[in-house]
């Protein structure tokens, strides 16, 4: 048995960051220096009363009209995201309804952060595996411009908001192969928002500003760049080795590597660090930056429509998230 | 890596800044450059070419380019 890919589309909010906006918030920024650092150009963010649901709607009914795909055949949904609409109900079940899916469907939220679209797969191959489900429609969805500090110029220069669609199914474009997973909670105060869930349900109110003026708030999403970075670089080449090992394959014989795109200075990092040529690591943040789970299934969107990846395309997926969780896996095409 | 061919890798991460105003005696934290992203950069620069991993608490108790060079190569 196999389980494949099908169908896959995005979908990116209407609203438009561009780097003139950055830099004018933040004058030692320039419009030059964050692509060429960053090698983002603009991001999309959602308006207030849009949420991570409404993108991933958007998303699925983009699939369904550019697939010609019949929502009635969908038998499963999963929607990852850590931005629920509601602290409760789960967030999949009002897209069941949104969507006008099948009430004979299960339904689940896989709460992951930028590894969340390589985990969610692992789950509808389990479901497509046991005979479960055999069209899952596949949703990543987040909007981490609704935690952001409006002073904080890492965040707001390399984050944006997106949301993919995907059908896996006994069926479809990209067999997908075998999967490598590790995770470290010990990194959870890494990457966080503190407070609105369960343990801090009111605003903490303690903004303080970094050595580099940078807010650092329990009310907000924090992120601490140096051991974000260090966790990189210690778990990437791990996880690149596991996986192309679980697939009998060699790092040579993949022809694209399709690895979470958080911005082209980890890109050119990951890329030099594991000594793939610059000809096989796809980027895809330059219109977009970094939607967390979706980065992924937009850069495949992408690289099917430049012609990137053809029939027999081998592509190996990676990607490292807060938690710390980590993931790859191999897709044939 | 000799200390200053690590003064001269630590000014290739800089983009602004004249390279004359990199020795091992620079406080690198004084210059208008510093920030968060050229402290990533160091931290990668480090990883790759010494193969050390550093933190950003040693870049906090690092004053010169010379302390961080003796800190790194001290792991």
């Amino acid at each position: 048995m196999e389980a494949y890919i099908k169908d896959i589309s995005y979908y990116l909010p209407e609203t438009i960051v561009d780097n003139a906006q950055l830099a004018n918030d933040f004058p030692e920024w320039t419009e030059a220096k964050i692509e060429k650092k960053l090698g983002i150009k603009t991001r999309h963010i959602t308006r207030d009363d849009e949420t991570a649901a409404d993108l991933a709607v958007n998303a699925a009914e983009t699939l369904f009209s550019e697939h010609k795909t019949d929502c009635s055949e969908v038998d499963y949904c999963i929607f990852c995201s850590e931005s629920p609409d509601y602290i409760l109900p789960t967030t999949a079940c009002l897209i069941q309804n949104r969507l006008g899916l099948s009430k004979k469907i299960g339904v689940l939220d896989i709460n992951l952060g930028c590894s969340g679209f390589i985990a969610s797969l692992s789950v509808a191959k389990g479901l497509i595996f046991a005979g479960i489900a055999k069209n899952i429609l596949l949703l990543t969805a987040e909007t981490y411009s609704k935690y952001m500090h409006p002073r904080d110029k890492g965040n707001r220069t390399i984050f944006g908001d997106g949301a993919s669609a995907s059908i896996i199914s006994t069926e479809g474009i990209a067999s997908i192969g075998e999967f490598s997973f590790g995770t470290d909670g010990s990194g959870a105060d890494n990457l966080i928002v503190r407070t609105g869930g369960a343990r801090h349900r009111q605003p903490l109110n303690d903004l303080i500003f970094d050595d580099f003026g940078n807010p650092n708030s329990s009310d907000f999403i924090y992120m601490n760049g140096p051991e974000i970075l260090n966790y990189t670089l210690d778990r990437i080449p791990e996880v690149t080795d596991d996986v192309l090992k679980r697939n009998h394959i060699a790092l040579e014989d993949i022809d694209l590597h399709i690895f979470h795109q958080a911005n082209k200075y980890i890109a050119e990092l990951q890329r030099r660090k594991l000594h793939i040529p610059e000809d096989k690591y796809y980027c895809c943040f330059e219109n977009s930056g970094n939607t967390v789970s979706s980065t992924i299934p937009i850069a495949i969107v992408h690289a099917l429509q430049d012609g990137s990846i053809k029939q027999g395309t081998k592509v190996l997926s990676v990607a490292q998230g807060l938690g710390y969780t980590w993931g790859g896996v191999a897709l044939f095409f | 890596m000799t200390l200053n061919e690590f003064v001269t890798a630590f000014a290739e991460e800089f983009d602004e800044t004249p390279i004359e105003l990199f020795t091992p005696t620079t406080e690198f934290k004084n210059l208008d450059e510093w920030g968060s992203l050229t402290a990533l950069s160091i931290i990668a620069m480090v990883d790759e070419q010494l193969e050390k991993r550093i933190t950003g608490a040693d870049l906090r108790n690092s004053n010169t380019i010379e302390d961080l060079f003796n800190l790194a190569i001290s792991k």
